[in-house]
């Protein structure tokens, strides 16, 4: 008996000793890509390890592509021009593009593996993008679900952007998440404050990085973030400046608003802000003191749902109704529209822009992916 | 079985004794890879790959450690592990060479593992006491049956895509009132061979 037993078990273990020594035997020769060449913008060669994404190689280049969506191939931000060695186009990028990019050879950085050499075209300005590590020096509490995250910079100590863009803010493992993901946030300080940076983030349920700021990561320390990113920013103009926000949608606003009273800028302002109830609205006095700096400013917050104890008597319905409102019968034909916020509340807003004849290249929008 | 013409057999596996339409096994990634010819076809390609070398290796290590150790009864154990091994290599491979085929695929390529069809063979192949030839011959077969039958109803699910069907029906409903019938056709070969 004892004999049958040992046999059965030396039995099933060289067996699968055995298939398991052939399939590393394989996977050595199967996943090794051996090392490829990269050549950016006909200049530029690089010498990569491949078998990973486009992106997460590039960013071990320390060249950054904006990603919102951290790589999973949502938010469609890492687009850049493949001219050879990126093989055929994949069933998760098909959605994502338009026809005339496929036609330009464009791909999705985050899809893409690099499985040979390759030639890319990247915009030049997506060069500044850099890493930076910082320590945190100030969290606090908004609302009830939003944070202010107050970064200051480590490690390069400066960073130049333009009022509205973004940064990307990496999550270090907490409790029992182990893995690090990348995730967006709008810059709120204004641009020539050059040695600290503001984020708002706004808790979403069951999102790591979110959990991560507002319940693991304690002031004093050390974070990394890429960037900046994004061409949401202050574009030049005469005409009415129409802001739509919502929630975190504030702190792309507040940066830009900052940038207008420090440039003198006295074009008219004129910011619809959406919340839930009154405890969804914050920087309240903040937009006391734009109104006192910025002679044309209007801050107008309206809340879609007020309870009774809120006694609330400022606007109430949706933003889009209020923004429809205010744009009726007014001329629009030198408005431009700024928006942040859910892409549902974005695509509501430009409709209600374009009815009122703001054409889509007067529209500029921050979606959160 | 000793006598049976390993071509006799191909041809049976393939039509008389089709593994899906009359057996009924490898249900599950027929119902749900057989709405595309080309993923059905990928499929049924790497199902075939799969079957071939299982059945060869597997009767190698039957007949000539299981049973020579009187160890037969670990059978299940070990044909279960020479199909994931198979199963991760091919992985692997298609990864390589064909990242749209891989993606489509999905989730499907590594349920091959469990694809009873495959485990289905390697046990016929126990019972009915094949020789080396004739198992090789028999999973090749049986995978092209399996290949046969899921481009079949890819085909046919790609054209009822443009057809109307009662709500109740919509699905796995009508994929499996149409394998039904397709079995049905398929006894129509069985009376030239018996392989049982």
């Amino acid at each position: 008996m004892i004999h049958q037993i040992i046999l059965t078990v030396a039995a099933v273990t060289a067996i699968n000793v055995v298939l398991a020594v052939l399939l590393v035997i394989a996977e050595r020769y199967l996943a090794d890509f051996g090392e490829c060449t990269l050549t950016v913008n006909d200049q530029k060669k690089l010498d990569v390890k491949g078998g990973s994404t486009l992106l997460a190689t590039l960013s071990r280049e320390k060249i950054f592509l904006p990603s919102a969506c951290g790589g999973r191939g949502t938010c469609a931000y890492c687009k850049c021009r493949i001219q050879s060695g990126a093989g055929p186009l994949l069933p998760t990028e098909i959605p994502l593009l338009s026809s005339e990019e496929i036609e330009n050879q464009v791909r999705l950085a985050c899809q893409v593996k690099v499985k040979q050499d390759m030639a890319i075209t990247i915009p030049e300005e997506l060069f500044a993008i850099q890493e930076f590590r910082a320590s945190v020096k100030e969290i606090r509490r908004l609302t009830h679900d939003i944070k202010l995250l107050r970064l200051s910079l480590l490690d390069p100590g400066e960073i130049s952007f333009k009022s509205g863009q973004y940064i990307q803010l990496k999550s270090q493992p907490y409790a029992d998440i182990r893995e690090r993901v990348s995730r967006a946030y709008s810059i709120s300080s204004p641009n020539h404050v050059k040695n600290a940076i503001d984020l708002i983030v706004r808790l979403v349920p069951e999102g790591i990085c979110t959990t991560w700021v507002h319940e693991y990561l304690r002031e004093g320390e050390t974070v990394s973030f890429v960037g900046p990113m994004g061409d949401f920013f202050l574009r030049d103009g005469r005409g009415e400046i129409i802001m739509v926000a919502g929630g975190s949608g504030m702190a792309p606003m507040v940066s830009i608003l900052h940038e207008m009273i420090h440039t003198n800028n006295e074009r008219k302002v004129t910011y619809f802000f959406g919340a839930v109830t009154r405890r969804d609205l914050f920087y309240l006095d903040e937009m006391n003191a734009f109104r006192q700096k910025l002679p044309n400013f209007k801050f107008i917050p309206a809340l879609s749902e007020p309870l009774p104890e809120d006694s609330w008597d400022g606007e109430t319905g949706l933003i889009t109704e209020i923004l429809g409102k205010y744009l009726k019968g007014k001329d629009t034909s030198d408005m431009q529209g700024y928006l942040c916020g859910s892409p549902g509340m974005i695509q509501a807003s430009i409709q209600v822009m374009k009815e009122h004849h703001i054409e889509g290249d007067r529209i500029f929008f921050d979606p959160f992916a | 079985m000793e006598n049976l013409s390993p071509w006799v057999l191909f041809f049976a596996a393939i039509f008389t004794g089709n593994i899906l339409l009359t057996y009924f096994l490898g249900m599950c990634s027929f119902l749900s890879v057989s709405r595309q010819v080309k993923t059905a076809l990928g499929l049924g390609l790497a199902v075939t790959f799969v079957l071939t070398i299982t059945a060869a290796v597997n009767h190698i290590i039957y007949f000539h450690v299981l049973v020579p150790l009187g160890i037969e009864y670990l059978r299940y154990i070990v044909f279960i592990g020479v199909i994931a091994a198979t199963v991760q290599f091919l992985e692997m491979f298609i990864e390589r060479y064909s990242e749209v085929l891989y993606i489509n695929l999905g989730i499907f390529l590594p349920l091959i593992t469990v694809n009873c069809a495959i485990l289905g063979v390697s046990l016929f192949m126990v019972i009915r006491q094949y020789t080396f030839i004739q198992s090789v011959v028999f999973g090749a077969g049986s995978g092209l049956g399996w290949l046969l039958a899921i481009l079949a109803m890819a085909g046919i699910q790609e054209r009822l895509n443009e057809k109307k069907i009662p709500p109740p029906l919509r699905g796995p409903g009508i994929a499996l009132i149409i394998t039904g019938i397709m079995a049905m056709a398929f006894i129509g070969f069985s009376g030239m061979v018996q392989i049982q």
